[in-house]
């Protein structure tokens, strides 16, 4: 029998704090290759068509900025919130609270124009994620309810809130009755980065700056320290005078409030209008970003437009190699594995050592 | 009410919370392990569509139901691995496992959509069947009921009358003390995960093969996550598990009898009313701080490596 051993290094490895998400994109690569041989594709094919192919083309990478801003802005949030020991998975929810939210104005006044329209309904989209993730915050801070499970339920309410949207109250007049809002007016369209620039719009730069801004603010004020701090040991931080409700509520309101900004931003820069489904999952795949970015916002620019390639790659490799779209889920899933083993290396350094004794196997 | 129409509703919350049972029971194991699995939906999501497929190529309900456990379980073990072996975070690693198992259900299931499946039949237990009322609610149902209401009682005995149970307490309370005793923690706790795991599949193969005997994209549709929520509900005991499991069933049914009479409220509301249902139920016992308190396992959620 073999058996895994764990020594605890004396303190954790640089390097491995480095190269661990590269090694874990390897080893996801080869993993992916030994699926695609399972499936009877040519693994060497498959992955280029994967993660090659959408790179050779303008309008595809103006495609991977569309996918990838969500997820930063959404992983940047949540790094907020796991690093301060604040399980908040339920950011898809918020994601679409922040896209009803914004899309309140141009779908109830319609009439309403002018340059004003937008930045009011990026603050809606802000205040409204932000107010959606309050509750799991709230419940947590006062009745120590478990926010993982709360946050995740409220997604599912979401959901089902934006359909019962869509397909009564805000159905568009005009649209034969086709479960969808009235499309949004010129003034209520996120426009591209500059002009004629082609199809990404300004949610890019907002989560680039976003990402940048918080990586300040992680590594260099106090602020940043208390999160860190409170996430490792809540009794330290309150020693140190750190409130760890005030700290559910700081980072349920950011991860809230970006997720929001996410929603409204994809809603009316990409999409145009509500729809019964804003988000291929966006808020999930966030925290694989969040977790290949080491919780670190300028790696979470990194990690967002690889997982935006999966997004991507996935359709690419449909219609090249006739594999299922599906198999991004799958990727994504084995990405986020891999990743999670190789943090492990950080920390510890593994032996795989043949058992001696064969019932202390496993 | 006539007795008929009681019996008929009664079998229909029944069918709706024994895959909430199942999958809550196996967690409870895990947990009281000191183990904390998030990955309940995607191992049930797997089981479901194993249990679908297998089948469908043997024609054969009872080999899908055996197919899902064991593609429970071996999907478990992934997990084991990372948070055993290699001292991964718990929670992270239970929702890679849920996220996996959805994306590679949705990639196998692909083919299976639309195909009729096959229902597992009931089994008529003779004599006592025949008992009004309850003979029809408790004696004519299919195996994996049975399965269910024996697996409370089986896994109440094992965690609070037996050695191996203590064992298996006192593990998920306090890893260090229980190593020193030279208790092999990582063993029970992968036992304890695989049969998670294995509880896990069988809930799923219950949904493609009882409840609606066909394959649909994510069809567990959150009800992995209930079962971890009736495991807090519970506050870790069996026989409050199945009090959980049924009023939960009761208010999945409400719901549908609710939107099939056509009341005037939007079915997505009615559709909601089980998460709400759950947050309310988890703030109120969270509220009781004491309970939850004494019973939560010690070491939840807290890696164990073994320094020798």
């Amino acid at each position: 029998m073999i058996r895994i051993e764990l020594e605890k290094r004396a303190q954790h490895s640089a390097i491995f704090s480095l190269t661990s998400p590269l090694i874990a994109l390897v080893i996801t690569a080869v993993l992916g290759a030994i699926m695609f041989l399972m499936l009877g594709k040519s693994p060497t094919a498959a992955l280029y068509s994967y993660f090659i192919e959408p790179l050779t083309e303008m309008w595809s990478i103006h495609e991977l900025m569309i996918k990838a801003a969500p997820l930063i802005l959404i992983a940047t949030g949540l790094s907020v919130c796991f690093l301060s020991n604040n399980w908040n998975i339920g950011a898809e929810g918020q994601f679409i609270l922040g896209g009803i939210f914004g899309s309140a104005l141009p779908i109830m006044y319609p009439e309403f124009t002018g340059p004003m329209v937008l930045p009011l309904m990026l603050l809606m989209g802000i205040v409204g994620g932000a107010a959606y993730a309050t509750i799991p915050a709230f419940l947590k801070a006062r009745f120590s309810t478990n926010e993982i499970l709360s946050s995740l339920m409220l997604v599912y309410v979401a959901q089902l809130f934006l359909d019962w949207l869509v397909r009564g109250p805000w159905r568009n007049p005009e649209g034969y009755n086709f479960p969808e809002s009235r499309t949004f007016h010129a003034d209520a369209v996120l426009p591209e980065i500059w002009f004629a620039s082609g199809r990404a719009h300004w949610g890019f730069v907002f989560a680039i700056l976003i990402a940048v801004l918080m990586w300040f603010v992680l590594n260099k004020t106090l602020k940043g320290f208390e999160v860190r701090v409170l996430g490792l040991s809540p009794r330290a931080g309150r020693f140190a005078g750190f409130s760890s409700n005030k700290m559910i509520f700081t980072a349920f309101i950011i991860a809230g409030g970006l997720a929001g900004l996410a929603g409204i931003s994809e809603v009316s820069g990409a999409i145009g209008q509500l729809r019964p489904v804003i988000s291929p999952g966006y808020g999930f795949t966030a925290i694989i970003v969040a977790f290949l970015g080491r919780l670190n916002p300028l790696g979470i620019i990194a990690a967002g437009l690889i997982l935006a390639l999966s997004y991507l790659g996935g359709e690419a490799a449909q219609i090249s190699i006739g594999v299922s779209n599906k198999v991004s889920a799958v990727f994504q899933g084995l990405l986020l594995f891999s990743v999670l083993a190789c943090d492990t290396l950080i920390h510890y350094s593994i032996k795989v050592v043949k058992s001696a004794r064969g019932k202390a196997a496993l | 009410m006539t007795p008929e129409i009681a019996t008929a509703i009664f079998l229909t919350i029944a069918t709706a919370a024994t895959p909430l049972l199942i999958a809550a029971l196996g967690e409870l194991v895990v947990e009281r392990s000191g183990v904390l699995n998030l990955g309940v939906e995607g191992m049930m999501v797997m089981g479901a569509v194993t249990g679908f497929g297998a089948a469908q190529i043997t024609g054969s309900a009872y080999l899908g139901i055996v197919a899902a456990i064991i593609c429970g379980a071996l999907f478990s073990l992934l997990f084991g691995i990372l948070t055993l072996s290699l001292a991964t975070n718990q929670v992270a690693t239970g929702l890679s496992l849920t996220l996996l198992g959805l994306g590679a259900s949705g990639m196998i299931g692909e083919n299976f959509i639309g195909l009729p499946g096959v229902k597992l039949k009931a089994i008529e237990i003779p004599l006592l069947s025949d008992i009004p009322v309850i003979g029809k609610v408790l004696f004519s149902q299919d195996l994996i009921f049975y399965i269910s209401i024996l697996l409370t009682i089986a896994i109440w005995y094992f965690v609070f009358r037996t050695r191996a149970g203590l064992t298996l307490r006192s593990v998920g309370d306090n890893h260090t003390s229980a190593h020193a005793l030279g208790i092999n923690v990582l063993k029970v706790r992968y036992l304890a995960v695989m049969f998670g795991g294995a509880c896990a599949g069988l809930a799923g193969a219950h949904l493609s093969l009882v409840y609606t005997p066909q394959w649909t994209e994510n069809m567990t549709a959150g009800r992995g996550w209930i079962a971890l929520a009736l495991v807090v509900f519970a506050s870790w005991r069996p026989l409050r598990i199945v009090a959980g499991a049924y009023l939960f069933g009761a208010v999945t049914i409400a719901q549908f009898h609710a939107q099939a009479q056509g009341v005037a409220i939007p079915s997505q509301l009615l559709s909601s009313l089980p998460y709400i249902a759950t947050i309310i139920v988890l703030v109120l016992i969270s509220t009781n701080k004491r309970m939850t308190m004494k019973n939560t396992p010690a070491s939840l959620g807290k890696p164990f490596v073994p320094d020798r």
